[in-house]
């Protein structure tokens, strides 16, 4: 008797080592490793400070395959949404050839670049998107604006009949988050990767008749 | 006579041009691949890789050649395929040039800090390409198969998975902005799906790899710094644990995938 106790104590033992040694810490404390060990493998270096892994609401809740709850996804979009800055004087559009060259222009914020300040950053829209049809080199992450005013019916963006449209384009250029949580899109203006005149620029690329997306 | 041989090369290339612009981009781009591979430069790497790996160097004057890369000391024909993987002697998961580090520092007495901390192309950081181009040549046409057997492989499966989809930066960049989807592509770069298998010779079977435009050979460290660059993160140590982790995280969702490195990039 004695000596079944003391064999089913060793089995029970041994049980106990080898899911030691095979078993996965959980998910939560996978989580902290995972933050510790980006912590511990990043470093400065010129602009790219290791303060680029704080993670915000928006960044967190979408670091994963999973998306986040319904909840989740309803405050960060009404937070962004909450902080878009709006043009001054409600003047919306500016040049479409600055726009065009922003949103050829990919540069910008890498630990390569010398300085964070939107002057040298580029919109880098065509690694993403198709907008003129004369530009055959564009990516395909986000949807094709090749005529996003025309198809719109944007024929005057400074008539009330377009003001939504117009709007939600800026707010969109602002702050993408504020549309769709978890978009894959940069948040120009949030974000203060370009400015507002910048941003004007790349309203009339999309929205002005006369810009190359709109032929 | 001189002017009239430069203006008919002129015509030409005019011509050759305009129907060039008749085919898509891509086919283009494809078609310049072919021509290349013909003479992939990356033999060159791997001819100098295989001559450093024999050579005695380094303070202890020794060569590579009792370097365990997976498979006993010396093997190397089959290891790139399995790596990264678990190492009892360092009680690390090590990817190929952390592991080649590890050889470097204790068989030939290198500062595996020092090189750690060496610019890409420069000092001792061009022996490992070179290595890394050769050890990777003699998998070449093997299929991806690393090992996750050890709770360690497993736990740096799940790190990789968290890094990768880890958003950050003032873009809110993670790989799998660019890496998560099939089928996506920045400018005309097509982008390989890494969060699952892109097939063969695509992804992580497809680095080391020299790269035209720059005339350089890119390891897999090289190439994870430059996309961590470009997702305008702060800068990945050399052989860090993010690497490694990311390298376990493709390396076994590319599982059954034919390795072609050291391969052919634009």
């Amino acid at each position: 008797m004695k000596k079944s106790i003391i064999l089913l104590a060793a089995a029970a033992a041994a049980v106990v080592i080898v899911a030691g040694c095979t078993s996965l810490p959980g998910p939560a404390e996978l989580d902290a490793q995972a933050l510790a060990m980006l912590k511990s493998s990043f470093r400065d270096e010129g602009i790219a400070t290791n303060k680029r892994l704080e993670q915000d609401l928006g960044q967190r809740a979408c670091s994963s395959e999973q998306a986040p709850a319904e909840n989740v996804v309803k405050q960060i979009e009404s937070e962004a949404l909450a902080a878009v800055k709006w043009p001054a004087n409600g003047q919306y559009l500016g040049d479409w050839r600055e726009g065009e060259k922003l949103a050829q222009n990919g540069r910008g914020m890498t630990w390569t670049d010398k300085s964070a300040a939107p002057a040298g950053n580029g919109a880098m829209c065509y690694n993403c998107h198709q907008i003129g049809k004369q530009e055959v080199s564009f990516g395909t992450i986000g949807p094709s604006l090749y005529n996003y005013g025309k198809i719109r019916g944007v024929s005057n963006p400074s008539d009330p009949a377009s003001a939504a449209i117009v709007q939600y384009t800026w707010g969109k250029l602002w702050n993408s988050k504020a549309y769709s949580a978890c978009s894959n899109m940069p948040r120009f203006g949030h974000a203060g990767l370009l400015d507002e005149s910048q941003l004007r620029h790349l309203m009339a690329l999309l929205l002005d008749p006369k810009s190359p997306a709109n032929q | 006579m001189r002017h009239h041989r430069t203006l008919l090369l002129a015509g030409l290339l005019l011509a050759a041009g305009a129907a060039q612009a008749q085919k898509s981009a891509a086919d283009g781009i494809a078609e310049y691949r072919a021509l290349l591979a013909d003479g992939n430069p990356a033999e060159l790497f791997e001819a100098k890789g295989e001559d450093l790996w024999k050579q005695k160097r380094g303070p202890k004057s020794a060569s590579l050649e009792r370097c365990d890369l997976g498979k006993g000391p010396g093997v190397v024909k089959g290891v790139f395929v399995e790596l990264p993987r678990w190492f009892a002697d360092t009680q690390k998961v090590q990817d190929l040039e952390s592991r080649l580090l590890t050889c470097m520092s204790s068989l030939q007495g290198f500062d595996p800090k020092a090189i750690a901390d060496t610019a890409f192309g420069k000092g001792e950081q061009v022996t490992l390409e070179a290595l890394a181009a050769w050890i990777s040549g003699e998998s070449r046409g093997q299929r991806m198969n690393l090992p996750q057997a050890h709770a360690e492989e497993q736990r740096m499966y799940q790190l990789g998975k968290r890094a990768f989809y880890f958003r950050g930066g003032p873009m809110d960049f993670s790989c799998a902005s660019c890496h998560g989807e099939e089928g996506k592509r920045i400018r005309m770069q097509d982008l390989p799906i890494l969060s699952k298998n892109p097939g063969d010779g695509v992804g992580f079977a497809a680095w080391p790899a020299y790269r035209v435009s720059s005339g350089e050979m890119w390891s897999m460290q090289r190439r994870l710094n430059d996309c961590f660059r470009q997702q305008r993160f702060p800068f990945p140590g050399y052989a860090s644990d993010v690497t490694v982790a990311l390298g376990v995280y493709m390396g076994v969702n590319a599982k059954g995938a034919v390795s072609v490195a050291p391969a052919l990039k634009r």
